[in-house]
């Protein structure tokens, strides 16, 4: 740009060079128009309207919310979600943060198992789902062998409908608390040494340096995984398509499965289903807002 | 500090061992799984090895349906995602972090926005816009609608404004085009954030069952996820070490990927993680 303030007056632009950024930007702002932004105003729209997906659809206004929230099973289904979500959240991260912390001298057991925990996170939900359905099998599962070499009677595992959503909450524990040991233990390498060592010039004890230093200082890295954890949570489908199906009965059916039933299963819901898609919505928005007003004040930016 | 040998430091190294263990047995039991015999699955006491290697387990699945078919399509989907993807992120990267233009600030919150919605919420008229387009039965549903990586336009700009403007402009002045600029200043500097948004895009677009569970309607475009998961969909008891074999085929290219390349891999997903 340099070169040519020389010839032109200073910040003349050719029409090329005022074009330019917007022609680079077009393809992807395209493709983001298209197939994110079109298709959300799309879903609120037909959850206003009752369509068969052939003949020409009608306007109903609320009513097929009124009907989502009428049902029991629309309930269960936000219920699920978000037990689902508590447990895996809650838990994930308090149980991803000990390891992190426990597991954060580089040694060799230590590096070997960071990575190995890490392993599921790269390998297909699919896979990991279908392993598990295998080990928690309720005749010849290797878990039951366990408990009952233990003396402890079997359980019914995905089987059952009191242990289904238990058995799917460890399933995604097991898949993601190795992503977020990694992701804490990044966090936490990157603390400065020189707070610890003025620490231990005080005498602190560990549990003071852990809570007085290390959490404030990864706490915009916890920040940021407790949103994507949270809103990831909202979106499970694959564990529950392979393992459970929703069941027995509709006792691990979560919203995003709800959706899909309504939409492609039971013919002629789809407006119920674009309704519900619209709450899934609201509810990954409400809770990011949420995370924001409540905890942006308490995470400490360097 | 001197390493001291006490009793927390030995329960603490068995604890360590155990979650090795925890996070290691459920792969080793799917690949030992899938050469067993049925009669070998379902015995008692289990047995950790198999009694005799089961290779027919994999001519069972490879013989279930058209293996051949799914794998192309997933290699075909992954990279053909990958491609698209590199294609549209680069320069508009390039745009958001190197160029003032009128409307960056609301276009690149566009961007941002379009990363908060997830397709579990848009997937339903994403799927009626492929029907109407008669795209059904092509792959191109699985891949034109992740051409915009929202995630790796907001990094790969990260990392281009961290590229010092004096570096473009003195390659101005010995009139590089901007396309050489892009590709002999901007893309080397940016290569190593590049390779981890593409390693992660090819690992979750190989993975992906969600998606083609959708847009998939028939064998001809199915991926690998969607001929294993067809494994289960078999109503009544299931083989198991039918289903494991399928899954050993799924993941084992991964787990070596993974064996070899891990410090690489955990940087990048570490590195997308953290703002």
């Amino acid at each position: 740009m340099k070169k040519k303030q020389i010839a032109c007056p200073a910040g003349y632009q050719t029409p090329w060079e005022k074009i330019r950024p917007y022609v680079y930007i077009l393809p992807a702002m395209f493709f983001l128009g298209v197939f994110v932004i079109y298709p959300l105003i799309d879903v609120v729209i037909r959850s206003f309207q009752k369509w068969n997906m052939i003949t020409e659809p009608t306007w109903v206004g609320w009513s097929n919310y009124a009907y989502n929230f009428r049902r029991t099973e629309f309930k269960d289904a936000i219920v699920h979600t978000l037990t689902y979500a508590l447990f895996v959240v809650g838990l994930g991260l308090s149980l991803s943060t000990l390891f992190a912390v426990w597991l954060s001298k580089k040694t060799f057991l230590n590096n070997l198992t960071r990575s190995v925990m890490f392993m599921p996170h790269v390998i297909a939900l699919l896979s990991v789902a279908m392993v598990w359905a295998w080990i928690m099998n309720k005749d010849n599962g290797l878990l039951n062998m366990v408990l009952n070499f233990f003396g402890l009677p079997s359980l019914k595992w995905i089987d059952g409908s009191e242990t289904a959503m238990m058995s799917v909450i460890i399933v995604a524990l097991w898949k993601a608390v190795g992503y977020n040991t990694m992701l804490i233990y990044a966090a936490i390498q990157n603390v400065p040494a020189e707070l610890y060592e003025a620490a231990d010039l005080d005498n602190a004890s560990s549990w003071k340096k852990f809570s007085k230093i290390t959490l404030p200082m990864i706490s915009p890295q916890m920040f940021m995984l407790l949103i994507t954890a949270t809103t990831g949570s909202f979106r499970v489908f694959d564990t529950i398509r392979v393992m459970t199906r929703g069941g027995p009965g509709t006792s691990t059916q979560v919203l995003v499965y709800y959706i899909y039933k309504q939409a492609f299963v039971l013919q002629g819901k789809v407006g119920y289903a674009f309704s519900a898609a619209v709450i899934l919505m609201l509810m990954i928005g409400v809770v990011t807002i949420a995370y924001f007003r409540i905890l942006s004040k308490r995470v400490h930016y360097q | 500090m001197k390493p001291k040998i006490t009793v927390l430091s030995i329960v603490s190294t068995l604890l360590k061992l155990l979650l090795i263990v925890i996070f290691l047995f459920p792969f080793y039991w799917m690949i030992v799984t899938g050469f067993k015999t049925y009669q070998e699955t379902i015995a008692f006491p289990p047995s950790l090895w198999p009694k005799e290697i089961q290779w027919i387990n994999f001519k069972k699945v490879w013989e279930s349906g058209p293996y051949l078919t799914y794998m192309k399509n997933s290699v075909v989907v992954s990279v053909g995602t990958l491609i698209l993807q590199t294609l549209v992120m680069v320069p508009a990267s390039y745009a958001f972090a190197k160029f003032n233009f009128k409307g960056r600030g609301f276009l690149f919150a566009i961007v941002m926005v379009a990363f908060m919605i997830p397709q579990q919420v848009t997937f339903i008229s994403i799927f009626n816009m492929m029907s109407s387009l008669g795209w059904l039965n092509t792959l191109l549903p699985q891949i034109i609608p992740h051409a915009a990586n929202a995630f790796g336009i907001f990094l790969l700009r990260q990392n281009f404004m961290q590229i010092p403007d004096e570096l473009l402009e003195s390659a101005r002045l010995d009139n590089a085009s901007e396309f050489q600029i892009l590709t002999k200043v901007m893309l080397p500097m940016g290569k190593p954030t590049l390779v981890s948004i593409l390693m992660l895009s090819f690992i979750s677009t190989w993975n992906d069952y969600f998606w083609p569970f959708i847009m998939a309607s028939s064998s001809k475009v199915y991926p690998l996820t969607m001929g294993i998961a067809a494994l289960r969909d078999v109503e009544g008891a299931y083989d198991w070490e039918i289903i494991m074999a399928g899954n050993v085929i799924l993941v084992v290219p991964i787990i070596i990927i993974y064996a070899l390349f891990h410090k690489r891999i955990v940087r990048a997903f570490a590195y997308s993680g953290i703002k």
